[in-house]
């Protein structure tokens, strides 16, 4: 029915749905209430309209009146209210074991980086089915990372990383838009989702140039900078064991505990002084303006993965730190 | 109505003509320098919640830059603009009065003080554009981060800092300015006698805008001089 | 036919003292009234005629008609313009300045100086936003957002701040002088409870405009420093926080919207009584609802940064708030229509176009429950379906209550009527020409088409087309009273001191008023909406 004049766009996520329902809600109530305060004042309108002989009935006022259409409005407010809430909680809550992928946008393009090493640019291709968290950050400017068939939408900031999930439920090809202006080509900053069936996405994931895991790439760029010097895989280094810290909470040097999420991480390379982990000197190096996004990104994906794989047993080390290999 | 001696009285040439008598347009000028006072507060409001957020996350810079401030100057300059607020005050109850001389002499006091307020805060700004303090492509902290080794500072935090520390007390400093520029008009207007004990509501309300732009400064100096005057760990 | 011998014989405002030097440095509330009249309906065109070439530039989805930049500072410039020199001076600037010391029964407004220094600071920003205009313009959109405006935009962010800087002043003195003249000037035995509506409205806009704008203002202040000196306040690669800025903007900019629509309420409230020939339905939950919109106005400004990194929590608190906002503009919409339960309704121009209001101030309201909504905020926010929002409720409402004003007041104001037929003309042109533009924007807006786009995909072209149609044909509905006001000042009938029957001190002086308003104050002894004691008019005057 409404596929020549669309009120809404297709509904390719499982959050879709949710969101349309509340909507459509409120076009209905909305409706009703415009409806019914037209048709009153057409009605009053034509039922009063000025006689001769006729006099306005002065009435003062109704305080019963007053306080019904205040409390009724006001519990149909709530309702709204609670409903809209819960709909944002699941938005804002991604589900545990998503898969990953970092974006990073600039003036005015977005890039994206796979776990497993793909790099897109304008474009993200998923499997139907799966969840997908993004993990986001603005080399420049405030984008926002908007999919109107998922209905989500989050701005991307410089200088700190910024979260949004989705799991996709129909194969297809979706707008992407960037919908927080950001100069020029704010209009031209546009790509698409590529929704695929599991087997095809497994196709291309293998077809394309191999870039290797963004862990893996990590892995070299924490070599190349010489982390490893004081990040050893035991407590005599000079900096924190990262092994199994993500996620984790962490006892910082003045009392404040804070959780070892991806912000954290970035902001610990960027500018360590902010949070110092407690037994240990402010002696990390600053890091801004040495790493790019998507190195910073590579990076975190590395930490993440230094974190034993989850499982009921308490088996499994992780990626263990490479051994410390001695500075000249 | 109109010819009796009260309403006689009341129609002097400082009463403008669209108020009915002197107490609705005292109430009037008075109601609006207080009004005028709030859109004060809110204007440095906003730097005052900037200010909050970024000491609350960047303490050891603003403590490392409050401590390179010259503490002498700054509690001088609190004395200086309190006892300005006294001579202020003693001036309204001059005009209250009708003490002519003795309020054009605290009028001229004031106004010492005000000029010395704004002679120290030279003097401080000096001391920070020799030290490469001011924010902007000159700014240098590396002075700060050598006295602090056992801290790391960060020189675009401390940087915050000071970009507050001059926008709070050059917004400060314009205040006292248009207030030096009021009070000297009062001078003036007191020694030509036109402030009676009838009619002085001018003395009044510039009177609240000073002491105005003083509590500021009693917020600003603990603000911005005092932060974590002890050693640092 | 009216000749100008006529209203010569008596001594009025406009005729007091004629030459330019009478008008530039008069002190009477009702020629500022006028001096802002003209300068607010010179700057409507100017944004209106931005609004056009926006409106031209999207009937196609390709770019075609000018550069992306170009649009770019269209759209900022646009809104700048709009609600800096439209909308939040409007209806209190002309209406309030002109009727609150009638209304109350006093000579002028307590600061009558301060009066024209408002004045004088907002031709003063004007100009300087228009050196902005024609020297390149601004492209940060209204919103300033950093750190786009201070450390990427290459356009002239300083001198469009420095401009809004100084209007803000003019706005801030402008509700100084209302809250003293209305607490201070009131006739003797006009009490509180006995205040016309329009009164209680522009009281509690005026409060708005005193303590929100003093944060924009600093706000600009930073913005421009940041700008000049490099700072990094807002600057994230300087260890700032473009949040803050946010934050610091909105605190002000969702209080400014109050700004632009309490007054127009009070317009609508004075209207429906008088051709209801009835008193106010809730006199006292009318006055409470304008003051209750001004403090729950302060606590909701986050609900525009719900997707922009805020918590969780502080999402849910300020979306919680914002229904509750919501409540007291509920109540007028509900009183308006109980006043005219058993009345006795002329469909006058301003009757109609207060219809208007009440009709799309209620759905521009209803929309923002789908905004307020966390859940559909995120895929709403940042689209057209915000564009429209807004639209409805400050064009549909604001525009339309300040026009209903204009309208109703014509008569006290230039001593002469409008030709009704036209009026009535132009008010279902508006309506009609409105409806058609905005409302596709809704429908654009849930299927996805942000706002802020030079081009975009061609799914929208549709609706977009409609949208352009719309504001042709809403164009045509703001010229025409332009016109006929102006060929009323010459040729319209001649205006009674109460053309409308209407309650209220500032009919029963004469029309126009003398400079100072009244002979004699009145001592007021009745209620505000006195209609059981005032006479219809025999007719509604209608142009030949």
């Amino acid at each position: 029915m409404f596929d020549n004049f669309p009120l809404w766009p297709v509904r390719a996520s499982t959050g879709a749905g949710n969101v349309d329902a509340l909507y459509i809600f409120l076009v209905l109530l909305s409706g009703f209430m415009s409806v019914a305060i037209f048709t009153m004042i057409l009605v009053f309108a034509m039922r009063y309209r000025r006689r001769r002989g006729v006099e306005a009935e002065q009435i003062e006022g109704s305080t019963a009146l007053e306080i019904t259409w205040s409390v009724i409005p006001l519990g149909i407010f709530m309702v709204i209210f609670f409903w809209g809430a819960i709909i944002y909680f699941q938005e804002r809550t991604p589900p545990k074991g998503a898969t990953e992928v970092y974006v990073v946008a600039k003036q005015w393009m977005w890039k994206l980086q796979h776990q497993e090493g793909q790099r897109e640019i304008n474009e993200l291709h998923v499997p139907v089915g799966r969840d997908v968290k993004l993990i986001m950050t603005s080399q420049d400017v405030i984008h926002s990372f908007y999919v109107p068939a998922f209905r989500i939408k989050q701005d991307v900031l410089p200088g700190r990383y910024t979260t949004a999930w989705f799991r996709a439920t129909k194969p297809g090809v979706y707008h992407l838009f960037c919908a927080e202006y950001c100069g020029t080509m704010h209009s031209g900053m546009i790509g698409q989702i590529v929704v695929m069936e599991p087997a095809q996405y497994e196709g291309w994931l293998a077809g394309g140039a191999t870039f290797g895991s963004l862990a893996a790439n990590g892995e070299s760029i924490f070599q190349q900078l010489g982390c490893p010097t004081c990040h050893r895989a035991d407590t005599q280094g000079r900096g924190p064991n990262l092994v199994g810290i993500f996620g984790r909470q962490v006892q910082l040097e003045d009392g404040r505990t804070v959780v070892a999420d991806e912000n954290y991480i970035r902001e610990s390379i960027l500018s360590p002084s902010a949070k110092i982990v407690s037994g240990f000197k402010p002696i990390m190096p600053v890091f801004q303006g040495l790493v790019s996004e998507e190195q910073l990104n590579a990076l975190v994906e590395y930490v993440k993965s230094l974190n034993p794989p989850p499982s009921g047993a308490a088996g499994g080390q992780g990626v263990p730190l490479p051994p410390t290999k001695p500075r000249i | 109505m109109s010819d009796s001696p009260v309403a006689v009285e009341q129609h002097g040439p400082e009463l403008r003509h669209h108020f009915v008598d002197m107490e609705q347009q005292r109430d009037a000028a008075s109601l609006g320098m207080w009004l005028f006072l709030a859109t004060e507060i809110m204007f440095f409001g906003g730097l005052f919640c900037a200010y909050l957020v970024y000491r609350y996350w960047y303490f050891n810079e603003f403590a490392a830059g409050s401590r390179s401030l010259d503490l002498k100057w700054g509690t001088i300059n609190t004395a200086v603009l309190i006892c300005s607020s006294l001579t202020v005050a003693l001036g309204v109850r001059a005009a209250q009065m009708g003490k002519r001389k003795l309020l054009v002499i605290l009028m001229l006091l004031t106004l010492v003080f005000g000029f010395a307020f704004l002679g120290i805060k030279g003097i401080e700004w000096y001391a920070k554009y020799q030290e490469h303090h001011i924010p902007g492509s000159s700014f240098d902290a590396s002075d700060i981060i050598k006295d602090y080794p056992q801290i790391h500072i960060d020189p675009s935090h401390e940087q915050i800092y000071f970009s507050l520390y001059f926008a709070m007390t050059g917004l400060h400093a314009l205040h006292m300015i248009i207030g030096v520029g009021i009070f000297s008009f009062i001078t003036f207007c007191a020694w030509k006698g036109r402030y009676t004990p009838r009619y002085h509501t001018p003395v009044e309300i510039a009177g609240l805008y000073w002491h105005f732009v003083d509590i500021v400064w009693i917020y600003l100096f603990p603000l911005l001089y005092l932060i974590d005057r002890k050693p640092l760990k | 036919m009216a000749t100008a011998a006529i209203t010569a014989e008596r001594e009025h405002y406009l005729n007091k003292e004629y030459g330019i030097q009478s008008w530039l440095l008069t002190t009477d509330h009702k020629r500022i009234a006028l001096l802002y009249l003209i300068s607010i309906t010179f700057f409507f065109f100017i944004g209106g005629f931005f609004a056009l070439l926006i409106r031209l530039e999207l009937l196609t989805p390709a770019g075609d008609l000018v550069q992306a930049d170009t649009y770019n500072k269209l759209f900022s410039m646009h809104g700048q313009v709009m609600i800096f020199f439209f909308l939040i001076p409007s209806i209190p600037a002309v209406l309030g300045n002109f009727l609150v010391p009638l209304m109350i029964g006093a000579r002028d407004l307590a600061f009558p100086r301060i009066n024209l220094l408002s004045w004088y600071l907002y031709v003063i920003a004007g100009l300087i936003y228009i050196h902005c205009i024609v020297t390149g313009g601004v492209d940060t959109g209204w919103t300033f957002y950093t750190p786009f405006s201070t450390a990427f935009s290459n356009t002239k962010v300083v001198e469009a701040g420095l401009a809004l800087f100084i209007a803000g002043f003019s706005s801030i003195l402008t509700g100084l002088n209302f809250v003293v003249t209305i607490h201070r000037m009131r006739a003797p035995g006009m009490t509180w409870s006995r205040l016309p509506l329009f009164i209680w409205a522009h009281y509690a806009t005026s409060i708005i405009q005193l303590l929100g704008t003093p944060v924009l203002a600093i706000t600009l202040v930073l913005v421009v420093f940041e700008r000049a000196f490099h700072l990094g306040i807002f600057d994230p690669t300087r260890g700032g926080d473009p949040l803050l800025f946010q934050h610091l903007f909105w605190f002000y900019s969702h209080p400014a919207v109050y700004i632009m629509i309490l007054p127009s309420m009070g317009v609508v409230t004075e209207i429906v009584p008088c051709f209801s020939r009835k008193r106010i339905f809730g006199y006292n939950f009318v006055a409470m609802s304008s003051i209750a919109i001004a403090v729950f106005g302060f606590l909701v400004w986050a609900h525009h940064m719900f997707v922009a990194g805020i918590s969780l929590y502080s999402a849910l608190i300020f979306s919680i708030l914002s229904y509750l906002v919501a409540v007291p503009s509920a109540i007028k919409v509900f009183n308006w229509t109980a006043t005219m339960y058993k009345g006795s309704i002329t469909f006058s121009t301003p009757m109609l176009y207060a219809f208007g209001f009440i009709g799309l101030f209620t759905m521009g309201g209803l929309t923002g429950l789908f905004l307020a909504a966390l859940g559909i905020d995120v895929h709403v926010t940042d689209t057209y379906f915000v564009v429209a929002h807004f639209h409805y409720i400050m064009v549909g409402g604001a525009v339309m209550g300040y026009m209903a004003g204009m309208h109703f007041w014509w008569p006290k104001i230039s001593g002469r009527m409008y030709p009704e037929a036209w009026g009535r003309l132009a008010a279902l042109i508006v309506f009609l020409g409105f409806n058609l533009t905005f409302f596709p924007q809704f429908i654009l807006g849930y299927l996805g088409m942000p706002r802020r786009y030079w081009q975009y995909p061609p799914e929208f072209q549709v609706l977009n087309v409609l949208s352009t149609a719309g504001s042709t044909i809403l164009a045509v509905g703001y010229v025409l009273p332009m016109v006929y006001f102006l060929w009323s000042m010459r040729y319209g009938k001649i205006a009674e001191d109460n053309p409308w029957g209407a309650s209220g001190l500032e009919w029963k002086t004469a029309s126009p008023p003398p400079t100072f308003n009244f002979d004699e104050i009145p001592e007021v002894t009745w209620e505000a909406y006195d209609y059981e004691h005032i006479p219809a008019p025999a007719e509604v005057p209608v142009e030949r």
